[in-house]
């Protein structure tokens, strides 16, 4: 087992908590928080699940029986606490847009990075869409890839909203870097529907001349696959159609792009289940720490 | 006589939609050459979707944005050109390098529930030294008390003014002077409104909240705009002249840039037809038009069909991309009802 600790006691952190407790491999020692009388703290502690709210001095005291923390306060708390936790030796699973590892997806490029001190998980939109678009690169060449990521405004929270920027930048960097479009482009909208939407996702590639449309499908629906055994509410809402432009692309000129619409539900362990946008984020962040925990093991879990 | 409000003219933004975002640099240099010799104060100029709009889901631009701002710059002699930026869609990089080539008016628009995610935008703004507006779009989906909420936080975040943005053309003159009314009695700053024409009220509405005492008011010409068009800003100012409100624009330099250099990009502008009217009616975002037609042309289904179901989800702006899908959902539903049993 890999012994971790979850930092943070928000959304992000208390919905991972659960998600945490349901893994094989993972051995939650604590739920930390800085505020005593949150929710998460308090659920936590009904569930039987040690609870401090001294911050990261509870990580430096319990340094030698922690492998690994998952971050999910901030990006400035995260830019303060990672240089603590590389001097203890503890791997960081970073929840937060702070970027300071490399960006993993899960089915993408995570076995790349398993021996990384740090790794960061990007955006929910991020993890929703660049699998999708990697899937896309595998069987053709895309010279422009751009995503909208739609979620219910109630599942947004102060962090996002006060730093909308980093969410669209951090997605675009990671559809290029990580996804392998030549550009990449991402819109975010909050959507404040009542009873709130589900999170919605759309990717579009515009795909430079000789691909195999079956091919494309086919590359889809697996990665599609391949996300469901650790999102089982991400869903291809209709079959990816090609249109066709000629579409003047940041990456040139392209006659078709394929579109991909999707939709996560979540789990509901914390937020209701429209908030998709949370649990794709705490189920990547679950795959993460399963695999760079059995790679800190040598494969016994 | 000082004006009793100030006139934005938006034909080079909201304009852009209606050309598929097409304009070229001369054509901007033209349209601000004729709106500057009017007299016209302000003029925006940006992709339809604002800053970083240019994108498969709104459209690309023909003409770099930059490069249409540049030129709308240079081209001003009194004029100040102002920009939009939606955050989620622009960013704070856009803006900055918009400011460097000399945009003085920031506009940031935010749906009219999600006041919070232009905080960062608008303290940039001001850090800029730009006059900072916020605009809250789809203003007619709350109800005018939860609008001054928004608009407040506008203006705790710096903004000079705050627009009532009737995006979806769907304001009746009641809802209009509901709206500025309360926003006049409960803000500092000014205030604005941004109508659009899908049920015929677009210089209605603007009458009405000058009426009001309103501060600023955005027009297009020839109603150039998203849907069935925006306020249009010859018909405006002559409206005006005859109602006694004092515009400082001179209406006939106004009808010869928009008879000679706008009238030609669009001639059909002005009609609302069917598909116009059922945004006003549904109370959808008017930018949908082009793309819903474009959608239930590829896909063989009904325009109306899509906008109405938009509107019955509850889609806001930006979700250009759900035009797609239901055309899509639309077309499966066709073909499972035609099947043999």
């Amino acid at each position: 087992m890999t012994a971790c600790v979850i930092m943070g006691s928000g959304n992000i952190g208390t919905d991972l908590m659960y998600k945490v407790l349901r893994s094989y491999t993972l051995d939650l020692r604590a739920l930390v928080g800085i505020d005593p009388d949150s929710e998460g703290l308090h659920r936590a502690a009904d569930m039987g699940v040690d609870t401090s709210a001294s911050g990261v001095k509870w990580v430096i005291d319990n340094a030698d029986s922690i492998n690994l923390v998952f971050e999910a306060t901030s990006a400035g708390i995260h830019r303060s606490h990672a240089p603590e936790y590389e001097r203890l030796g503890i791997t960081a699973i970073d929840l937060t847009p702070a970027r300071i590892g490399p960006s993993v997806v899960p089915g993408v490029n995570l076995k790349d990075h398993l021996e990384a001190p740090n790794v960061n998980l990007i955006t929910c939109g991020g993890q929703a869409t660049t699998p999708i678009v990697a899937a896309i690169c595998r069987a053709a060449s895309v010279p422009y890839a751009e995503i909208i990521s739609t979620v219910a405004s109630n599942s947004a929270g102060p962090g996002t909203r006060a730093n909308i920027d980093e969410f669209t930048e951090t997605t675009s960097a990671c559809l290029e870097e990580v996804g392998g479009a030549g550009i990449g482009k991402a819109i975010m909208i909050l959507n404040p529907a009542d009873p709130p939407i589900m999170m919605r996702n759309t990717v579009y590639c515009g795909l430079a001349d000789g691909y195999d449309p079956e091919r494309v499908v086919e590359s889809i629906v697996q990665t599609v696959d391949n996300v469901r055994t650790y999102v089982p509410g991400y869903q291809l809402k209709r079959a990816p159609v090609f249109e066709n432009g000629p579409f003047a692309t940041p990456g040139g000129v392209v006659q078709t792009r394929v579109v991909v619409l999707l939709e996560v539900s979540g789990a509901a362990d914390f937020l209701p289940a429209y908030a998709g946008n949370l649990d794709i984020m705490t189920a990547a962040a679950v795959r993460v720490g399963e695999a760079l925990g059995a790679a800190r093991t040598g494969g016994r879990t | 006589m000082t004006a009793a409000f100030r006139l934005t003219d938006s034909t080079l933004r909201d304009g852009s939609h209606a050309i598929r975002h097409q304009f070229t640099v001369d054509q901007v240099r033209a349209v601000v050459r004729g709106l500057d010799r009017a007299g016209v104060e302000v003029i925006e100029v940006a992709h339809g979707d604002g800053l970083g709009g240019s994108s498969f889901n709104y459209g690309f631009s023909r003409i770099d944005e930059m490069d249409l701002i540049r030129a709308a710059v240079d081209e001003a002699d009194n004029a100040r050109i102002a920009v939009l930026l939606l955050p989620g869609i622009g960013t704070k990089d856009d803006l900055v390098h918009a400011a460097n080539i000399g945009a003085s008016v920031a506009r940031i628009a935010t749906h009219s529930t999600e006041a919070d995610i232009s905080h960062q935008h608008m303290a940039l703004a001001k850090d800029l030294g730009m006059e900072t507006v916020g605009f809250l779009m789809l203003s007619h989906m709350v109800a005018s008390g939860d609008l001054l909420d928004q608009a407040k936080r506008m203006e705790s975040y710096g903004a000079d003014a705050v627009y009532v943005v009737d995006s979806a053309g769907a304001m009746t003159i009641r809802d209009t002077m509901e709206r500025i009314s309360m926003l006049k009695h409960g803000l500092d700053c000014g205030v604005g409104l941004h109508a659009h024409n899908n049920l015929s009220l677009a210089v209605a509405n603007s009458l009405a909240a000058i009426g009001e005492g309103i501060d600023q008011v955005d027009g297009c010409l020839i109603g150039l705009g998203a849907g069935a068009g925006n306020c249009p800003t010859e018909i405006l100012v002559a409206a005006c002249d005859k109602a006694g409100y004092e515009t400082g624009i001179d209406l006939t330099e106004l009808l010869d840039v928009a008879t000679d250099v706008v009238r030609p990009l669009s001639p059909n502008q002005g009609v609302i037809d069917r598909d116009g009217l059922m945004l006003g009616y549904a109370g959808v975002y008017g930018s949908f038009l082009l793309h819903a037609k474009r959608a239930a042309e590829v896909y063989g289904v009904a325009c109306d069909d899509i906008l109405l179901e938009l509107g019955r989800r509850g889609i806001v702006g930006g979700q250009e991309d759900m035009i797609i899908d239901v055309a899509l959902e639309l077309r499966q539903a066709a073909d499972s009802s035609d099947a043999p049993r």
